[in-house]
């Protein structure tokens, strides 16, 4: 095996947990303290790719696009939160899915009718387009470096915040002790309000961002959304370290996994064989990687609560 | 002289930094009814708790009959003979309250991976049930759902539950807390009533249901037992009246 | 008066759905015939959940699987030219009781989101296992040329003797499901959804209640999973969608989980009210998942909790 393809793989691996990160952190949050489980946070990451490839579009400046797009989302998740989810959060969690299933509903189809059932391929600015040669080599795309650094970056501003702010106190207070932070004297509306859409606003980073990787189209945060749950099982729920861990751990495992799982089936299986089973297990990789750490960890890596 | 039913040594709990269960023997004989006293948050719950299986303790060993039960489930001990009263009283709010019974009569005859004949209409489980309902004195409510008992009714229900076990060991929490004076009395003597055919461990705050019961009593305080003995020995323990009993004496 | 509501509105459906076949003929309408086969096979894989979900407090959003996992074990048997209906529908029934058994096992030992979020994984792990298998179609999945054969008992072909064969099969699910509910063993699950304290306190550990409550309401769904590949003629990695577990959820939880007769009640005001919707437009979803939101959100009782007043 090629160790450049490896190191590329692997770097593909990083940039998908920095992506399943941006989302999982948002939705553990908002579990964490609001007991919240949000189906249709990946609706906010389909929304943010929309809003990003629509504004791009209508005023020509990539990043003002993706300002755009990610204010966007961030008022979209408030609106949501205000309007819809507030009066599910001291509901069972079996109302909170329903409800959120059918949000996802209407936002999928709200996408199908503003821009279409068909995939949008979104383009990227000169400067963003092409590759860098990392060392001798090695090229690697531009593009998906930014994303590994804007990820990389928000992480850290994300551990930053929530370890030596005083948002960040009442977040890991409400995480372990939710009657605390009332009795605090917080106006806990506002702050569920905020955190809400601060998740929101990174599930719409993440969502733009994957817009000129991948394709933009409805029912597109679904897919993510399922890989996150499996994040989130394997690094702990509420915990946002969990998050972190479980991202990096699903993002490399699911990629490294859909390219060298078939290789290395055929050094051992016939070469139709290896071909059938190869592709099989490479995507059943990161569920049965999930079944094995609950077995042994069934709070997963880093429960948030002792 | 009773043999030893129950043997608890050097028992440990804690939670982060508070000690709930600090070293605690105990010895509980067969037949007795023993109390367990103490202020509020002396860890008299957590001490049930880890006699029942429900909680576990970091350290320390409880033997039952001769037998180390210290790892067993809260399901395995109820199968050798525990039964369990709780502090908030646990029942199903949306049984009646002969079923209630019925489920823990089910409990501990035969197995339940029975999936053809409706349960409700088992002669045994009906019969056992509505004689342990009647022995509490909620004969006459046997159809109504437990959510919608009295207070004192439902206290009563939970311990129809227990009984209906067929306990050896029976473990209450408080019993009367929250009744008023004349559920009071009816509990005091239900209980009255089932001393002496069962070893009875009772944690209770009112003295008078204490002092009427009790073979002997243990103090519990901050964790740690203090002083084990007769009624008459433990009022008159100048350190038990000290570190609890002094005020209530008083009041 | 309640009671004689209890003993005429299922007489009087089972009458309805009996005379439908006629009806559609009368009327040369044999898409209505289609339709409420379509809706009896979902409303047997919606009892089946609620087996679980209402009675045993397990939400439990992956319940498609099992749907998917009989389609393909007919599926299979039939790629490789084997049309025993009789050892087609047994595979169908054992290979879900089997998967569930796998994921009830893993997933039973957690609770709360946990559980919510790892049956979901789980299915889509199977989802994705039916798109990367080549040899069975990958996301185009694969035709059922020849429909399961019951020589000398029923021809599937004959339209009406397939839905008389449902129908009496979700007859008999709700019969059985009855007893179920109401033995000792249907009891312990109840009781262990109601109070697992208290369950635990007085000898039942729930683990092994649950999970062959978990492997009965799998194999039950896997069997409508070999109806409806038998019902469309194909089948795709599709039936294991997420979705579909969402849809499934939602005939429990619109039908109302109190009764054994409230998810067909489900099923039926779903997928007429799906139907009715894309009549009227393309973007029924878009009114649909709204309702669906209020419903949760006014319905506590669901439609059973409409029709029957509560029980005291
Ligand atoms: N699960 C727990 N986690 C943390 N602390 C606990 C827990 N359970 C009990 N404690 C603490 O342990 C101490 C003992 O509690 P416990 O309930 O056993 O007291 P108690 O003697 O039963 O009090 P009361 O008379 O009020 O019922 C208390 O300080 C309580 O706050
Ligand atoms: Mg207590």
């Amino acid at each position: 095996m090629n160790l450049f393809l490896v190191l590329e793989q692997a770097l593909n691996g990083l940039q998908l947990g920095v992506m399943l990160f941006l989302m999982a952190a948002g939705l553990t949050l908002v579990f964490g303290i609001m007991n919240l489980v949000n189906l249709a946070h990946g609706s906010f990451y389909m929304v943010g790719a929309y809003l990003a490839t629509y504004f791009y579009q209508a005023t020509g400046s990539y990043l003002l696009g993706v300002s755009l797009g990610l204010a966007g989302t961030l008022a979209v998740g408030v609106a949501v939160e205000l309007v819809a989810l507030r009066t599910l959060y001291e509901r069972p969690h079996l109302d909170q899915v329903l409800a959120t299933f059918g949000l996802i509903l209407f936002f999928n189809e709200l996408a199908a009718i503003l821009w279409g059932r068909a995939a949008i391929y979104t383009t990227l600015p000169d400067y963003l387009a092409g590759h860098v040669e990392l060392f001798a080599g090695l090229r690697y795309p531009l593009y998906r470096l930014v994303i590994i650094a804007v990820g990389l970056a928000v992480a850290g501003l994300l551990w930053f915040v929530v370890a030596r702010t005083r948002l960040g106190m009442l977040i890991r207070a409400g995480a372990s002790n939710r009657a605390m932070v009332a009795a605090l004297g917080v106006n806990v509306r506002l702050l569920y309000t905020l955190v809400f859409g601060f998740g929101a606003a990174l599930a719409g980073l993440a969502g733009l961002m994957s817009g000129p990787i991948h394709v933009v189209q409805p029912g597109m945060g679904e897919l993510i959304l399922i890989e996150v749950f499996v994040v989130i099982v394997i690094g702990g729920i509420g915990s946002i370290r969990g998050a972190l861990a479980g991202a990096l751990i699903v993002g490399m495992a699911d990629t490294l996994g859909r390219a060298f799982v078939r290789p290395m089936l055929a050094t051992v299986l016939s070469r139709t064989a290896a071909d059938t089973a190869g592709p099989a297990l490479a995507s059943m990789l990161i569920y049965l990687l999930m079944a094995i750490v609950l077995a042994l960890k069934p709070q997963g890596l880093f429960p948030a609560r002792a | 002289m009773n043999r030893t039913l129950l043997e608890v040594r050097g028992l440990r709990k804690s939670f982060g930094a508070l000690l709930a269960s600090d070293d605690v023997d105990l010895e509980v004989l067969e037949g007795e009814t023993h109390a367990i006293i103490g202020p509020n948050g002396a860890g008299k719950t957590t001490l049930i708790s880890q006699l029942a299986g429900n909680l576990f303790p970091d350290r320390g060993r409880v033997l039952f009959a001769g037998e180390d039960i210290t790892a067993l489930s809260a399901p395995a001990r109820a199968r050798r003979g525990f039964a369990r009263s709780f502090q908030i009283t646990s029942i199903y709010p949306d049984f009646t309250a002969l079923e209630n019974v019925m489920l823990a009569v089910q409990a501990h005859s035969g197995s339940s991976f029975r999936f053809w004949r409706p349960a409700r209409e088992e002669p045994s489980l009906r019969s056992a049930a509505s004689a342990i309902l009647e022995e509490v004195g909620l004969g006459g409510r046997s159809g109504v759902l437990a959510a919608n008992l009295a207070h004192g009714e439902q206290r009563a229900l939970e311990i129809a539950t227990a009984l209906a076990t067929r306990p050896r060991l029976l473990l209450l929490d408080e019993p009367v807390a929250g009744m008023g004076v004349e559920e009071t009395q009816r509990m005091i003597a239900l209980l009255s009533f089932l001393k002496g055919g069962k070893t009875l461990i009772l944690v209770e705050h009112d003295m008078d249901a204490v002092f009427s019961l009790a073979d002997r009593i243990s103090v519990l305080v901050y964790g740690r037992i203090i002083a084990t003995g007769a009624p008459e020995e433990i009022r008159a323990n100048p350190e038990v009246r000290r570190a609890y009993l002094g005020e209530e004496v008083a009041a | 008066m309640n009671s004689r509501i209890r003993a005429i509105v299922p007489a009087a459906g089972l009458v309805l759905l009996a005379a439908v076949p006629l009806a559609a003929a009368l009327l040369d309408q044999p898409f209505y015939l289609d339709l409420v086969r379509r809706i009896m096979i979902f409303a047997i894989a919606a009892l089946s959940l609620n087996l679980i979900l209402g009675y045993g407090g397990m939400i439990s959003f992956g319940h498609a699987a099992y749907l998917g996992v009989g389609a393909y074990a007919v599926g299979v048997l039939a790629h490789y030219g084997i049309n025993d209906g009789y050892l087609q529908w047994a595979l169908a029934i054992g290979a879900s009781a089997l998967v569930a058994l796998a994921i009830g096992a893993i997933s039973i030992r957690t609770s709360g989101v946990y559980f919510i979020m790892i049956t979901l994984a789980f299915t889509q792990m199977l989802y994705y296992l039916g798109i990367s298998i080549e040899e069975y179609g990958g996301d185009d999945g694969m035709r059922l040329q020849v429909k399961s054969q019951f020589p000398g008992l029923i021809d599937l072909n004959d339209a009406n003797a397939f839905y008389y064969l449902v129908l009496a099969i979700l007859v008999l699910a709700l019969f059985l499901g009855q007893r179920l509910v109401d033995s000792r063993f249907g009891m312990v699950i109840r009781a262990a959804k109601s109070n697992e304290v208290r369950t635990r306190s007085i000898g039942f550990s729930p683990y092994p209640y649950r999970l062959a409550a978990f492997v009965i309401a799998g194999a039950v769904c896997g069997l409508a999973g070999a109806l409806l590949v038998n019902h469309t003629a194909y089948l795709t990695p599709e039936f294991m969608n997420w979705t579909r577990s969402g849809e499934l959820m939602f005939m429990v939880i619109l039908g109302g989980m109190e009764s054994i007769a409230g998810p067909v009640l489900g099923a039926f005001a779903l997928l007429l009210l799906e139907d009715a919707l894309s009549g009227w437009t393309q973007h029924w979803q878009l009114v649909l998942g709204p309702l669906l939101v209020l419903s949760v959100l006014f319905l506590k009782r669901g439609l059973a909790g409409l029709v029957f007043a509560k029980n005291e």
